[in-house]
């Protein structure tokens, strides 16, 4: 097993993989930014090395500062969490050439399922289905209306470099092509460094269903179940659940299969997610893209199969075998994760601010994988997630139940947060019946 | 005259609009930027931009001033 591991990452995720390292005896080493010095994460760590100011630019995204960290402390690992530089080719590889451990998949098979024009294309090779949509670059508006016209509206355009949400938009005629053209177009450039965009056949009413993979040491590439991550506002995940209530025995099946055929086509390895959207009116799916790192919504996987995810990333990248047997995994009861994030509960807008209150529900079933405490402050720099609360039932209707009463049980006070919003979603005769879709979010806040 | 203010904590991304140009109802002002959310500030109301408070790359506390027009 390792000795040490550096996490190149903050919050609940450097918080959530710290708490792994330590329990296996891993030397887990924290790097900060200065607007995060006060975090549970830094004070959990066995070490902790301030690498830049707020910015993400001049910190986690810096990889000259984090392998400078990692040499200054001698860790022999590194895990980047999701975001930052976690899906960076490029990082992987100079984390490697220092002779590193990298907790994570070949730099390859990042590269490989980064773009996503690419990553369809060779998806289609491989035998998996994706949607109809453009196998190259769209570089003018005039050449995304000729694409559209024969793909045949209502299209998605997104960023095929991009991730987030950003600069994605749902088009469903030619009038409002070439402003959304050009909006994923600028967003895509500033966000991602690459103009590239690509349009897609979108598919209305359709369910975000995703599986969990593990490519093992030994080459071969297992299926950990599905998360359905349907419930999105501004095409981000608010959350999520396992099983799918959309899903049923058959197509599951094929989509555990599909997502197999995906991870080995690009030589997989370590643990990675593949998109899907379910055509819930025609019982089928279409695959969307792959995210090659440990996704967010990983818990509820781990609470209905009981499988620490991160022990086996950091068993995998160190060679060895994963700690259960991969012929027996059998999914128990259902589980439920809600994003707390720091921001209004009905137009959704960020609402940084100070903690002032910070008290976590607890009892059967329920477990939080929070970045913050009491006194820390939430600032403008990073993402809005504060903590994950996530439930586990012996079914669907309880996991429900456990969920209401842990939201009504969660007291944070200082930045706004969706809290009231998660109260409303599980009350709502649509999530509560499982017969949902990736507009939920659009009906229950019109 | 009307001044616009700075909804919450946020880091100017961009300025759109110019010191003395006319501006109507509904115009984007300002982009912000605040936990990877770009946040557009709109003008309340028509008239000439007299003030603009905010520069690029600025923070802005919730509550602050980032233009005024008459």
């Amino acid at each position: 097993m390792l000795n040490s591991v550096l996490v190149a990452n903050r919050g609940e995720i450097a918080r959530r993989v710290i708490t792994t390292a330590r329990r296996l005896g891993i030397r887990a080493v924290a790097v900060y930014s200065e607007a995060d010095e006060g975090l549970p994460f830094v004070a959990e760590a066995d070490e902790a090395v301030l690498i830049g100011p707020p910015p993400p630019a001049q910190s986690y995204l810096d990889s000259g500062a984090v392998l400078a960290a990692a040499r200054r402390t001698g860790a022999a690992a590194i895990h980047p969490g999701y975001g930052f530089l976690s899906e960076n080719p490029q990082f992987a590889r100079q984390v490697l050439a220092e002779g590193l451990t990298w907790v994570g998949p070949p730099p390859r098979a990042i590269e490989r399922m980064g773009d996503k024009i690419n990553a369809r294309n060779l998806m289609a090779q491989a035998g998996v289905p994706v949607a109809e949509g453009t196998a190259e670059p769209v570089t003018s508006a005039d050449a995304a209306l000729a694409e559209a016209a024969r793909i045949g509206y209502p299209v998605m355009v997104k960023a095929a470099a991009g991730g987030g949400g950003i600069g994605m938009s749902v088009v469903r005629d030619a009038g409002g092509l070439r402003a959304a053209f050009e909006t994923a177009r600028t967003r895509a450039e500033r966000f991602f460094g690459d103009p590239a965009i690509l349009l897609e056949r979108y598919i209305e009413r359709a369910r975000h269903v995703e599986v969990q993979i593990l490519g093992l040491a030994d080459g071969r590439v297992i299926a950990l179940g599905e998360r359905d991550c349907s419930v999105q506002r501004r095409h981000q995940k608010v959350a999520e659940e396992t099983p799918s209530p959309g899903v049923d025995a058959t197509l599951r099946g094929r989509m555990l299969a599909a997502a197999v055929q995906a991870g080995a086509a690009v030589g997989y390895r370590n643990a990675g997610t593949v998109e899907c959207l379910v055509d819930g009116a025609a019982g089928d799916f279409v695959f969307l893209e792959m995210n090659t790192r440990l996704q967010v919504e990983h818990p509820v996987t781990e609470l209905v199969t009981g499988i620490d995810l991160v022990e086996q990333q950091f068993r995998i990248a160190a060679g060895e075998d994963v700690s259960f047997d991969e012929a027996a995994v059998q999914p128990h009861g259902h589980a439920l994760e809600l994003r707390v994030y720091a921001e209004d509960p009905v137009r959704f807008l960020p609402s940084p601010g100070t903690i002032t209150q910070w008290e976590e529900p607890a009892g059967a079933g329920v477990r939080v994988d929070a970045g913050y405490a009491a006194g820390n402050p939430v600032t403008p720099f990073y993402d809005p997630l504060l903590a994950k609360l996530c439930v586990h039932g012996p079914d669907r209707d309880e996991a429900l139940a456990r969920a209401r009463e842990a939201v009504a049980a969660f007291r944070i006070t200082g930045p706004r947060t969706n809290l009231p919003f998660h109260a409303d979603l599980l009350a709502s005769r649509e999530f509560s019946s499982g017969d949902y879709d990736t507009s939920i979010i659009a009906r229950l806040r019109p | 005259m009307a001044e616009v203010r700075a909804e919450m904590v946020a880091n100017v991304w961009k300025v759109v609009a110019a010191e003395g140009a006319e501006v109507s109802d509904g115009d984007t002002l300002v982009i912000l930027e605040s936990m990877k959310m770009e946040i557009p500030v709109l003008a309340e109301g028509s008239g000439t931009l007299t003030r603009l408070h905010v520069a690029e790359g600025d923070v802005v506390q919730e509550g602050d001033l980032i233009a005024v027009i008459e």
